[in-house]
């Protein structure tokens, strides 16, 4: 058995949900290869080959795989996966796009967002916004298979010292062209990775009021979410949002300011190991899940905590 | 141009559900059905595409159950011209349902073809991908703006560390994120009129399509219950309890 793994990188450097990605592999076992493709990613193929308990390293840099355009890298995948038993790839954004092209064009049904190994074969996988856990068995001869990077804890990003190997296969299908992006600047931690985060719901009133949870989150070292509510009122960007729809975490502290906890929300965060709310409705069904619930007025609260922490 | 919008009868969003007794799956009996919410955003884009004249006619199709016609008709009555069910009666993986509208896209020859990003029920966001792998076309995923210019259509999509556009070469497959618009409402003289608008049904076998799948559920089961927690009465009762009993920061 051997599992293919597709990294994401960002700037150079292999992204974090790599790692998460190559723990899910390890359980599954057998020998584990990390393909990188891009353009100009000697660099990320170095970080690569020192992740902990990897056999391999392949690299396919050519200009066609820049931005990770699924029309170009599916077909690369689909050509090197089948020496493979399994193709993985994080739960990421670039993975959710390029891994079902991948599924399809093998002739097998994939497996999203896995949480846990069972078996090499059997993966357990939240249904319904997180309200129903599955446990499916695949029969594909190639397991394709998206994992939820907060479901397993990252391998060592040292410590290996893996062969690197280059892949020559070029495929520009010619349908699809990166055109531009805005990518949000911010110093604090990454929100799927961060130990402690602070997240904002429509409570907050406005994007100004997000300086008291940036003031917070400074001082705890934590990273700034939101709930939908606070993105579709535009008080900040979508990528700061937890949830179903956005993104999935699952901290050591989350704390809920001003969020009701819709399904939605929650199918976001109840992972965490301690959640925190903090709202000024005792009815609100966050209070639900959350460990410790303060009935307050999250204006005074929030400065409040600050101060104390 | 000839859109193509995919929707999906789910489990309304606002439904709490429940894990069956025997760990077969949902307890979907008597639960409020609605059209999945990407999918009312996928037909809402279409509309609007042929409000600005981009669009002439606008196909919805469904694959599932018989009582899908119910969200064929509202997209009927949102706006869509005519409407195609696969009547399929199990549950499908989304390799199957990809398949089934690759046999529609064949027939209809649209130039763009619209799905929602996931579905609520199985979270699986692939089908849309895996219709552009069987189709050969491009995929504007996770859109949150499309705007077609001659041959090609741009889309912004939302991605992890922010917004990124691509242009793609029609015909090309676009799927739905939730800022791309904001859906209307059917008006009652629409869904009257949504009434007589055609419907037409297929079997699978019709469209030559195997719904075989590689995947097998084996068991659904409820999610481990948080342990109840507590309401504290001060913020610095809060930071004590976080330091010391619950020791995260």
């Amino acid at each position: 058995m051997t599992i293919l793994v597709v990294a994401e990188h960002e700037n150079g450097a292999v992204a974090p949900a790599t790692l998460n990605t190559v723990a899910a592999a390890a359980k599954i076992g057998g020998d584990i290869h990390v393909l990188v493709a891009g353009q100009n990613v000697g660099g990320v193929a170095e970080s690569a080959a020192k992740i902990a308990g990897i056999a391999k390293v392949l690299v396919a840099d050519n200009a066609a795989y820049a931005h990770a355009l699924p029309e170009n890298v599916a077909p690369l995948v689909v050509e090197l996966a089948k020496g493979y038993s399994h193709v993985l790839a994080p739960a990421t954004t670039n993975g959710k796009n390029i891994l079902p092209r991948v599924a399809a064009l093998l002739d097998v049904d994939q497996i999203s967002e896995i949480i846990s190994v069972e078996s090499a074969d059997t993966f357990k996988r939240p249904i319904y916004a997180g309200n129903a856990i599955a446990t499916v068995q695949s029969s594909a001869a190639v397991k394709v298979i998206t994992v939820r990077t907060t479901g397993f804890d990252a391998v060592a990003a040292e410590g290996g010292s893996a062969a690197v190997e280059t892949v020559a296969a070029a495929h520009d299908a010619g349908k699809s062209a990166f055109v531009g992006e805005e990518l949000a600047k911010s110093d604090r931690p990454e929100l799927t990775a961060a130990k402690i985060v602070v997240s904002g719901g429509r409570g907050m009133g406005n994007g100004d009021n997000f300086k008291h949870l940036y003031a917070l989150a400074d001082k705890l070292g934590a990273a700034v979410g939101a709930s939908r509510a606070a993105v579709d009122a535009g008080f900040v960007p979508n990528d700061m949002q937890v949830g179903q729809t956005g993104k999935i975490v699952a901290p050591q502290l989350y704390i809920a300011v001003g969020i009701s906890g819709a399904i939605q929300h929650l199918a976001g965060m109840k992972d965490s190991k301690v959640i925190v709310a903090i709202n000024k409705d005792e009815e609100a069904p966050i209070f639900q899940v959350a460990d410790y619930g303060l009935v307050a007025d999250l204006f005074e609260a929030v400065p409040e905590l600050e101060k104390l922490v | 141009m000839k859109v193509l919008v995919a929707v999906k009868r789910v489990v309304d969003y606002n439904v709490k559900v429940r894990v069956k007794a025997d760990n077969s799956g949902v307890d979907l009996a008597n639960v409020k059905m609605s059209m999945n919410p990407f999918c009312e955003i996928a037909v809402e884009e279409a509309v609007r595409l042929k409000e600005k004249g981009v669009a002439s006619e606008i196909v919805v199709v469904s694959v599932g159950p018989a009582t899908a016609q119910e969200q064929l008709r509202t997209a009927l009555a949102l706006g869509a011209d005519r409407a195609i069910l696969v009547e399929a009666a199990d549950e499908l993986n989304s390799l199957a349902v990809a398949k089934a509208l690759k046999a529609v896209v064949d027939k209809e020859q649209p130039q763009l073809v619209v799905l929602g990003k996931q579905a609520i029920d199985s979270d699986n966001n692939q089908t849309g991908q895996m219709l552009a792998a069987l189709t050969g076309f491009a995929q504007g995923t996770f859109a949150s703006k499309v705007e077609v210019a001659g041959d090609k259509v741009n889309v912004t999509r939302e991605i992890d560390g922010g917004l990124q556009t691509v242009a793609l070469n029609l015909p090309a497959i676009v799927t739905t994120d939730l800022r791309l618009n904001e859906p209307r409402y059917a008006s009652l003289p629409n869904i009257m009129k949504a009434k007589k608008k055609p419907l037409e049904t297929v079997t699978p076998d019709a469209l030559g399509v195997s719904l075989a799948s590689t995947n097998k559920t084996l068991k659904v089961e409820a999610p481990a219950a948080r342990s109840a927690g507590i309401k504290v009465k001060s913020v610095a009762e809060l930071v004590e309890k976080l330091k010391n009993e619950a020791k995260v920061i």
